[in-house]
């Protein structure tokens, strides 16, 4: 039986190896964390139709596990890739037919961005925190109090040359309009702003939303990037921003501030390019063979992209790629056997 | 403040052996603290320091103001650094912060761009005949302090403790925009949160504070001061700051930059004279201290012999809170004794409202 390793547990290699598994060949999935299942696992519903998260996650987990076809290897980190051999850290090789990098992305880390004093203010909140804070019922302020006034920062950690992340992280926009939904759900009576550059709104339903919001959640949205947070006497956070439609500065204070964190390229990809000649893109993603014919494909014949690992994607995107490479393994396969 | 970042910017900064360019204008505003910074240096740490009489301006000033032009201030700067030289130095360290700015900026120009630094030493050598090396450490003066300040802190005879309460006394630190707003990794702490002054506070027994409009500009900025028509835009931004920091209750101000220093202190006297509005707790001025003349004071020098009399906004109520002894008849007594004038009653050091309003009047 043909096998397949692939490296990376999120949405994408779950589908990969589930859509595999349909084919008659064996995969391996090797993760370097703990527990399987990527990043969708802390989220909590997913736009634009407020699916829960976990369902999502749930269903590609049961799915694998039943399969006897989907071997899973927790803890096991991937140093060196060809297509027909996969090295561990630690020495052990494993043989295969064909390898699935669908290792993903990091989220950027909003320390870098000191002016908006994220991990040294109180009540300064990642999206990826918030959504933790969603699935544990806890959305509070640190003194356990309810926020009156909360705004979301878009683009943190995306298109911003200074700290060398040029892309645009595509997700965030609609997150951003999510998350301010979820939250005006929570706090009827708080006002919420999003402070954006551009609104990108490119999937289906997300227009929708982003009307939804303004008309019947109230949520405003200020076109300008706040550019420093400071903490006032009582606690509370004072932001500045540019209205750059009204084109005057605008002072304020909110009792909590979301940053919409972007997707930065895998920590493995250096090493994929050092170690494996994989080629990667100046943003530091993969760099694909071909953006229109080899999308899923790398520049070495047998190693294969599924998900984040390229670019930023939505999760739908991530799992309809992972079909595709699914599929294109398989016949690589045909072709090489 | 949970204030971790500041360990993410460090740097080198030389133990001994300064070659030390002074300020143009902080010997006429504050000329106590150059003083003190020497004495700080060369006896209580017994460090090699050398103040060169040779080294002129930086010309930052005219740089900044749009007067003197790049090529002319990377020749003078090649002067300095020909002085250093030729004294036999390789650490630099300047006593403002615009010239810090400076000197970090023209480093970094002749790193990025090499054909620029043969041209001012072409320039140099055509004018003066003079050849430089580039300092192997350069350091603004706050940064050597801040070196030293676990060392200060051991011979210290006084701590920032308020004498009547036992409690840190509370801070407002000022950091300079051209020390690490234009370079961040010039700076100890970055320029978001910057910690030079801040670890000299918090190792000599003070509490920081930190308000709103900390990160914001004293509003020197050159051109909002040079021109006279601009002045109401640098008095605007002190007055932003000193009514974001009243509610803290800060006990004194201290800051690391030759403009805010004076700023800082001589708007408040404008702004009393103009509104009648004062921003200490005890209904005067908040006082604005020299990184040196703090240093000074935990070292157990007299007030008047750091120059302190030279505030706008009276110091005797901060030192009556640390405990500092001094003899007030002395205040207005120059060195051998001699009287050099006391300046009109100020409704920004006066406390009773009546008589604020017959000095308005």
């Amino acid at each position: 039986m043909k096998h397949i390793i692939i490296i990376g547990s999120g949405v994408a290699g779950l589908r990969c190896a589930i859509e595999l598994s349909h084919l008659g060949i064996r995969t391996t999935i090797l993760e370097k964390q703990s527990t399987i299942g990527g990043k969708v696992r802390g989220w909590y519903k997913l736009f634009p139709s407020f699916t829960s998260a976990d369902d999502v996650v749930g269903e590609l987990l049961r799915q694998v596990t039943s399969s006897e076809h989907i071997t899973i290897r927790t803890e096991c980190e991937a140093v060196g890739i060809t297509p027909h051999v996969v090295t561990l850290r630690g020495g052990e090789q494993l043989e295969c037919d064909a390898v699935v990098v669908a290792s993903g992305f990091e989220l950027f880390d909003a320390r870098q961005k000191e002016e908006y004093g994220y991990g040294i203010y109180d009540n300064v909140i990642t999206s990826a925190d918030l959504e933790d804070m969603f699935n544990r019922r806890a959305v509070k302020l640190t003194n356990g109090g309810s926020p009156r006034r909360i705004a979301l920062l878009h683009c943190v950690g995306s298109r911003d040359a200074k700290v060398c992340q040029h892309h645009c992280s595509k997700v965030c926009c609609v997150t951003g309009v999510k998350q301010a939904m979820e939250l005006k759900k929570m706090f009827p009576t708080a006002d919420i702003f999003n402070f954006y550059m551009d609104i990108r709104m490119f999937g289906p339903g997300y227009e929708e939303m982003y009307r939804e919001a303004q008309a019947d959640y109230n949520i405003h949205f200020v076109r300008g990037r706040i550019s420093e947070v400071s903490p006032t006497i009582d606690n509370r956070l004072q932001i500045k921003a540019e209205d750059t439609l009204t084109g005057r500065p605008l002072k304020m204070g909110v009792d909590m501030l979301v940053l919409l964190i972007g997707m930065k390229a895998g920590a493995s990809n250096a090493l994929y390019e050092s170690e494996c000649n994989l080629r990667r893109h100046e943003s530091g993603f993969m760099q694909p063979r071909d953006h229109f014919l080899g999308n899923t494909e790398s520049n070495v014949k047998g190693i294969f992209y599924a998900g984040t690992v390229t670019a930023p994607k939505t999760i739908g995107e991530s799992l309809n790629e992972a079909v595709v490479v699914a599929h294109s393994a398989a016949e690589w396969i045909k072709h090489t056997a | 403040m949970k204030r971790s970042t500041w360990t993410d910017y460090q740097k080198d900064i030389a133990d001994n052996d300064y070659y030390y360019a002074r300020s143009c204008i902080r010997q006429n505003f504050f000329p106590g603290s150059e003083k003190a910074f020497l004495n700080i240096v060369g006896k209580d740490l017994g460090r090699n320091i050398y103040d060169d009489p040779l080294h002129t301006s930086c010309t930052g000033i005219g740089y900044h103001a749009d007067i003197v032009p790049l090529d002319t201030i990377m020749a003078v700067v090649a002067r300095q650094f020909a002085l250093m030289t030729e004294a036999g130095y390789e650490n630099f360290t300047s006593s403002c912060i615009t010239s810090f700015g400076i000197y970090t900026e023209l480093l970094s120009t002749w790193e990025e761009f090499p054909e620029t630094e043969e041209r001012t030493r072409e320039n140099l050598y055509k004018a003066t005949g003079r050849e430089f090396s580039k300092p192997k450490n350069l350091a603004h003066t706050s940064d050597v302090i801040f070196h030293h300040r676990k060392e200060i802190a051991a011979k210290a005879k006084r701590r920032l403790i308020n004498a009547f309460t036992g409690e840190p006394l509370r801070v407002v630190e000022h950091i300079g925009c051209h020390y690490a707003k234009i370079f961040p990794k010039a700076g100890i702490g970055g320029s978001e949160f910057p910690y030079v002054l801040a670890g000299m506070v918090e190792e000599w027994g003070g509490e920081i504070i930190d308000y709103p409009e900390r990160r914001h500009c004293c509003g020197f900025g050159f051109r909002n001061y040079l021109v006279q028509a601009n002045r109401g835009y640098s008095i605007a931004n002190s007055h932003k700051k000193l009514e974001s920091m009243a509610p803290y209750k800060p006990d004194f101000i201290v800051t690391n930059c030759p403009g805010c220093s004076m700023f800082l202190d001589k708007w408040q006297y404008t702004i009393a004279e103009m509104e009648g509005t004062t921003y200490g707790q005890n209904g005067c001025g908040i006082p604005v201290l020299t990184y040196e003349e703090m240093a000074g004071l935990v070292l157990g020098y007299d007030p008047w012999e750091l120059g302190m009399q030279m505030h706008q906004v009276d110091v005797e109520p901060l030192l009556d809170k640390m405990g500092v002894e001094y003899d007030p008849s002395a205040k207005y007594l120059g060195i051998n004794g001699k009287y050099i004038g006391k300046p009109e009653a100020a409704v920004v050091n006066s406390r009773a409202k009546d008589t604020l309003y017959k000095i308005r009047k």
